[in-house]
């Protein structure tokens, strides 16, 4: 599978920041855009989206690093994220998250060393009545149990 | 003439196949020659019935539940004999579970088409904004007080007060935010109407705008949502084509538009005011209150922020009049709550209902038990602030006060399940580890405070000087609820207190009886 990603490029950085500059508190828009164009928000793309709001360099790196979803560098291949909150723990989510790990190699919040897959931990996908639940490169799985789980898994390895 | 059949296209039941069902029975419906329409609906609340098939029948819609692909032929068989089936559940608005509640919000989700404005409006849609528009300011801040309409969100502050604030506040610019930060664990219902009936949102909101003199309004869904995110956007485009939002608003003079804004991954910005922040571009830090977001809120002009549940509690309120929604309830906590079912539950999902159902109802009784069969030892009620109860106090009534008063809360009226092989040690651990997470790092009790409870509970789990850090949790607690700016520092001593003053006997080590050695 090739990624779906296309690869930093400045102009296409600069073109995506000015798409979006005049709404009004664009900082997260901007971040999101480029996060859906690369894959990643590249660092140097921080000064430019600083230069374009009219804010310090510090502002914006604050802003990228407060949110978890904003990735400094591109994913693994895959990307499976596990629920971990409470109603997915009620019905069996932390066992099925070790198998995970075991399976995988890497705890929760980490990407294989082949980089075929990173596996996080979700806060609530909003399935809480089909839990435990998980998500596999935007895919929703609700009721997993071991057999699902490893055919996940096993999917996401390919 | 073609059979029209039903299928959830709400992400609960994408995650258990029902794209995958859908797509079976148009091609085996292709195959067969059978022309048949598929209409993608919300749904109904029924999770596990999904992926749930209703066909359209003289007699009104017949339901069959759960289906997977491999039932697909037997049920074409079915029905195009109109023989019995095993997955037949009977008229859906027959079944019990359904039957029994009290749909006010969610009357339309599930039945109708989310994409089509003409559907909405075929099913009562907008009948609110019409009274609105014909009513004026005043008198809809009167039908909203009247109607006891309290925050859905979990603070269960007064909306028509909170409007009226801002409705008489005065400014060049004013906002209407809808809170759709959903991050509750065990909680769904935001979701769940806006996958199913976004135009009730909008409404909602427009009826908001037009109260208090704002054109602007701004919905924050949370990123987790992509599939809620896709259908309120696919609903604004489709109420601006149809006249419902931009200028001149159903014919009116008056404007009104929206904007859907995507978090990106902080539960705390479902608090308000960090809500605002990040909106405004900023890191999702909690603001002092005061001033409030009334008077200065977004962009610092008035704001109405609400939950997505109060805004589409709205529309009814106005169509059928305040009393027709305060006649459900009890006490101060009027109307109805969409409550959600969830976790190691036997029949989760979605069950709204008036104010005053006891807990042990909606578990034992509504929801089955668990669905392991063990016996249920603790509740989660409102979400990862909230408090575990034990079934000692399952007689506690669904009300925002009679909560309060058994140090609890109801907060997004979502409820979590958890049988006898629970570990409450690990649960308290896990409020504050999440706590820890999640704090914006502005308050000092929320900050250091849920990453000391951590390690606090860490040893006793590991049987350090129990009983001296046990008293050491609950001083901390209480320097977390009186201290933290805002309710994730203040409230996540409740799961924790609760665990420790219900459930004991799993952080202090049974008496080993001496015995004499011999």
């Amino acid at each position: 599978m090739t990624t779906p990603y296309e690869l930093w490029d400045e102009a296409r950085g600069a073109e995506i920041i000015a798409e979006h500059a005049q709404q009004e508190g664009a900082t997260l828009v901007i971040l999101h855009a480029l996060q859906e164009a690369f894959g990643y928000v590249p660092e140097a793309a921080i000064p430019m989206v600083a230069q374009a709001l009219n804010l310090s360099r510090a502002e914006v790196h604050g802003v990228f690093t407060f949110y978890h979803d904003f990735r400094h560098k591109p994913a693994g291949r895959h990307v499976l994220k596990l629920c971990r909150a409470e109603a997915c723990q009620a019905a069996g989510g932390d066992a099925l998250a070790a198998r995970a790990e075991a399976k995988l190699g890497v705890s929760l919040g980490n990407t294989t060393a082949d980089d075929r897959v990173t596996l996080e931990p979700i806060y609530c996908l909003g399935l809480c009545a089909t839990a435990p639940s998980a998500m596999l490169d935007g895919r929703l799985i609700g009721r997993l149990d071991q057999k699902r789980l490893d055919a996940l898994v096993a999917e996401a390895q390919r | 003439m073609s059979m029209r059949l039903y299928v959830s296209r709400d992400a609960g039941a994408l995650a258990v196949g029902a794209d995958e069902v859908a797509l079976a029975l148009e091609q085996a419906a292709a195959k067969r020659g059978v022309a048949v329409e598929i209409v993608r609906t919300g749904s109904r609340g029924l999770y596990w019935l999904e992926p749930l098939v209703e066909v359209a029948t003289p007699q009104g819609r017949i339901a069959f539940g759960p289906v997977t692909e491999s039932d697909v032929p037997s049920l074409l068989d079915a029905l195009a004999s109109n023989t019995p089936h095993l997955l037949r559940l009977g008229a859906t608005d027959e079944i019990p579970w359904l039957k029994r509640q009290t749909r006010l919000t969610f009357a339309r989700c599930g039945v109708i088409d989310p994409r089509s404005l003409d559907d909405y409006r075929a099913h009562g849609g907008y009948k609110g904004l019409e009274r609105a528009l014909s009513l004026g300011s005043d008198a809809i801040l009167t039908e909203v007080t009247a109607s006891g309409l309290r925050g859905r969100g979990g603070a269960g502050f007064p909306t028509g007060i909170k409007w009226k604030t801002v409705a008489q506040a005065k400014a060049d610019r004013k906002f209407i935010v809808c809170n759709a930060d959903e991050g509750d664990s065990g909680t769904f219902a935001d979701r769940m109407i806006m996958e199913g009936d976004p135009f009730l949102v909008i409404e909602g909101m427009t009826i908001a705008g037009l109260t208090v003199g704002a054109t602007k309004g701004y919905i924050y869904i949370r990123s987790e949502y992509p599939h809620a995110v896709e259908a309120m956007n696919a609903a604004i485009q489709a109420a601006r084509r149809g006249g419902y939002l931009g200028d001149k608003i159903g014919g009116s003079a008056y404007s009104f538009d929206l904007e859907v804004r995507v978090g990106a991954g902080a539960y705390v910005c479902g608090e308000e005011t960090s809500l605002l922040e990040s909106l405004e571009g900023r890191r999702g830090i909690v603001r002092a209150k005061p001033p409030l977001p009334a008077h200065h809120g977004l962009f610092g002009k008035p704001t109405v922020i609400n939950n997505v549940l109060s805004f589409a509690a709205i529309p009814f309120i106005l169509a059928e009049g305040a009393k027709a929604y305060a006649d459900f309830g009890m006490g101060r906590s009027r109307g109805t709550m969409p409550i959600q079912l969830a976790g190691n539950i036997r029949y989760g999902g979605l069950f709204e209902t008036a104010f005053g159902v006891t807990l042990g109802e909606l578990v034992d009784d509504i929801g089955g038990g668990t669905f392991t069969g063990r016996p249920v030892r603790a509740v989660q009620v409102g979400g990862p602030l909230g408090a575990y109860f034990p079934r000692a106090l399952f007689d506690t009534p669904f009300d925002y006060e009679a909560f309060a008063a058994r140090d609890g809360l109801i907060g997004h009226g979502g409820i979590v399940v958890f049988d006898d092989s629970v570990d409450m040690r690990r649960q308290a651990r896990f409020a504050m580890e999440f706590c820890a997470i999640e704090s914006c790092g502005k308050c000092t009790p929320c900050r250091i405070g849920s990453t000391r409870g951590v390690e606090t509970i860490e040893k006793i789990i590991h049987g350090e000087r129990v009983s001296e850090n046990l008293a050491l949790i609950e001083d901390l607690c209480n320097t977390m609820k009186f201290g933290s700016l805002c309710a994730l520092g203040g409230f996540t001593p409740y799961p924790v207190l609760s665990a420790l003053k219900h459930f004991r006997e799993d952080f202090v080590p049974a008496p080993t009886t001496l015995q004499a050695a011999e």
